[in-house]
């Protein structure tokens, strides 16, 4: 890679290009950042004695933060998000990825149409999906649950009991397949087909071809839509929030975002929330630069 | 070799309706809301959910009708926030990316790993602090307290940047340099029309996220006039337990609002260039 060459010395072009963008940056995250670990460091606390004491905002350490770790249900907002993403960030993936190499296989039929059609879920906003997952759940107006009510096996529970898992992971994976396959895709399509072709002359069925040639080049693909994933189940809200009042199994603190927002708003504790929020931002950022450093920093190439 | 057909291109049935069973996933849920979107309160929970109804019309005049056109506000809400948004973050993505891409400058590898920081710490974490930020500062509650913090994106800068690197040569602006242009006119007329074609997608994927944003707004937001529709139509279902009219409502007003999105990407699809997104790995 070249090193970017000339710009007079001293210019301040580069500066004032980036000033919008730093202004922002500092207005938007690193000072929300700041603020945030300053509030985490705060509550309200009684000072004086009797009926005299009053509620005064104090410095209080790493109360904020013991009192989120020590929280069984923060963790147990962790847990729930773990099975959810266990569910759907592989199946999104493997799904992705199997008809990503479909689409670039000349013997399926209807490629053209299955491209649109699976891509077309990302155009619907993650509330109005689950939305309309919401209604093919409930018992009186599913299909699913009609279909198998008529073969006398009774309504599939997709909202309650731990059918909500699944349930809720679905309408991830439905709402985030078609891009992921579309990444994969524009990647298996910068592969040149002589190394296929070479393959095939070779002998290999299509499914060597697949495993052994096509996979491997693609894997810095598989590693970017992996990490939105697991980035985009840490944040996971809308959803569960929009379901909620079709079930009884989400409760307010279903996710640890959920958990924040009742903190914040519904118990005005926002010392607390801020504490659970830089935790929330710390995790993301080590589970990301975990999966980075795992896969040897395939994506993401660093400067230069 | 053109005229016939290869071993590996001859039709296979198992592929295919692999493909196809896919499509008819992603588009079951689509069908259904059209399809509902037709029935009266009453059909929507007693006749079979495939079948269409007879309550199109009342459905759509409900809609308008609703709050005194209340639906047509929160769309044109989320218009405004996706498109005024998307454009303003999309140019001030490219200028910086541009910038980090062609100049050496002091503090620029800090604001890489700033950059890269703020992609892979997403802004719904920082939700809460922005929107205690937001209430300090008085903003709370209006448009800019929507639109402000979407304005920064660290994965459109990021994005910009694999864009000026792959394809806005040196020699062009040198060449520009020695012909004694001056740097912003280097930028308006070399750097930022070469990088249109990445500024298209980084609009289109800011586009897709601030119109899917839910948490931001409904964190900021509690006049129901300065709603998008993915607030509003939350705010239906949240009522519709307990008054089954507005079920009706949110699901004539889903099947409303997905069907220009569908069509815009169907129209839009071809501008795309998600290439840049795989081509930003090869770093």
């Amino acid at each position: 890679m070249t090193e970017p060459i000339g710009a007079r010395r001293g210019s301040r072009a580069p500066y004032l290009f980036v000033a919008p963008a730093v202004v922002l940056f500092v207005a938007f995250l690193a000072v929300p950042i700041g603020y945030a670990v300053y509030l985490s460091v705060r509550g309200l606390r009684l000072t004086g004695a009797g009926i005299f004491g009053t509620r005064q905002e104090v410095f209080v350490g790493l109360d904020n933060y013991a009192r989120t770790l020590t929280d069984p249900e923060f963790w147990a907002g962790f847990g729930r998000l773990a099975l959810y993403g266990l569910i759907g960030v592989p199946l999104t993936l493997g799904l992705a990825l199997l008809f990503a190499l479909l689409l670039d296989y000349a013997g399926a039929r209807g490629r053209r149409f299955s491209r649109t059609a699976i891509f077309l879920p990302y155009a619907i906003p993650g509330v109005t999906a689950s939305l309309l997952w919401g209604f093919m759940y409930l018992p009186s107006t599913s299909p699913f649950s009609y279909l198998t009510r008529e073969l006398g096996l009774g309504e599939i529970p997709f909202l309650t009991g731990d059918g909500i898992y699944p349930a809720l992971a679905n309408v991830a994976v439905w709402g985030g397949v078609g891009f992921n396959m579309i990444i994969i895709f524009t990647s298996l399509r910068g592969i040149p087909s002589e190394l296929s072709d070479a393959a095939r002359i070779d002998g290999a069925s299509e499914w060597r071809i697949a495993w052994h040639v096509k996979i491997p080049l693609v894997a810095p693909a598989l590693v970017l839509t992996g990490l939105f994933a697991l980035i985009g189940t840490l944040q996971v809200y809308g959803e569960p929030t929009t379901l909620a009042p079709m079930t009884t199994e989400i409760s307010q603190t279903w996710v640890p975002l959920m958990h924040i927002y009742r903190d914040a708003f519904i118990r005005d504790d926002l010392p607390l929330a801020s504490a659970a929020s830089v935790i929330l931002a710390v995790g993301t950022l080590i589970v990301s630069v975990v999966l980075l450093k795992v896969t040897q920093k395939r994506a993401f190439g660093g400067m230069s | 070799m053109k005229n016939h057909v290869l071993p590996h291109q001859r039709t296979k049935i198992l592929p295919t309706i692999v493909l196809l069973v896919g499509a008819l996933y992603c588009l079951v849920p689509v069908a259904w809301v059209i399809v509902a979107s037709t029935k009266s309160s009453a059909e929507l929970f007693s006749t079979f959910t495939f079948a269409p109804g007879t309550g199109l019309l009342d459905n759509l005049r409900d809609l308008f009708a609703f709050g005194d056109g209340r639906f047509l506000v929160w769309a044109g809400n989320s218009a405004l926030y996706a498109v005024a948004g998307s454009a303003a973050s999309t140019l001030i993505s490219t200028l910086a990316g541009y910038a980090m891409a062609k100049y050496d400058f002091r503090g620029r590898t800090v604001l890489f790993y700033a950059i890269l920081a703020g992609v892979l710490v997403p802004g719904m974490t920082l939700a809460i602090p922005q929107y205690l930020i937001m209430s300090e500062t008085n903003l709370v509650g209006g448009y800019w307290s929507v639109l402000l913090p979407t304005l920064i994106s660290p994965f459109g800068i990021y994005l910009a940047r694999v864009y000026a690197l792959s394809s806005v040569p040196d020699a062009t602006l040198e060449a520009a340099r020695i012909d004694g242009a001056g740097e912003y006119r280097i930028f308006g007329s070399i750097g930022l029309p070469m990088m249109l074609p990445g500024m298209v997608t980084i609009f289109m994927l800011h586009f897709v996220g601030t119109w899917n944003n839910f948490l931001l707004p409904y964190i900021m937001l509690s006049d129901e006039s300065k709603f998008p529709i993915t607030v509003g139509l939350y705010t239906l279902l949240a009522k519709g337990s307990s008054e089954p009219a507005l079920y009706s409502l949110a699901v004539v007003g889903a099947a409303v609002s997905v069907i220009p999105l569908i069509a815009l990407l169907l129209f839009l699809q071809r501008f795309w260039r998600l290439d840049l997104l795989s081509g930003g790995l090869k770093g």
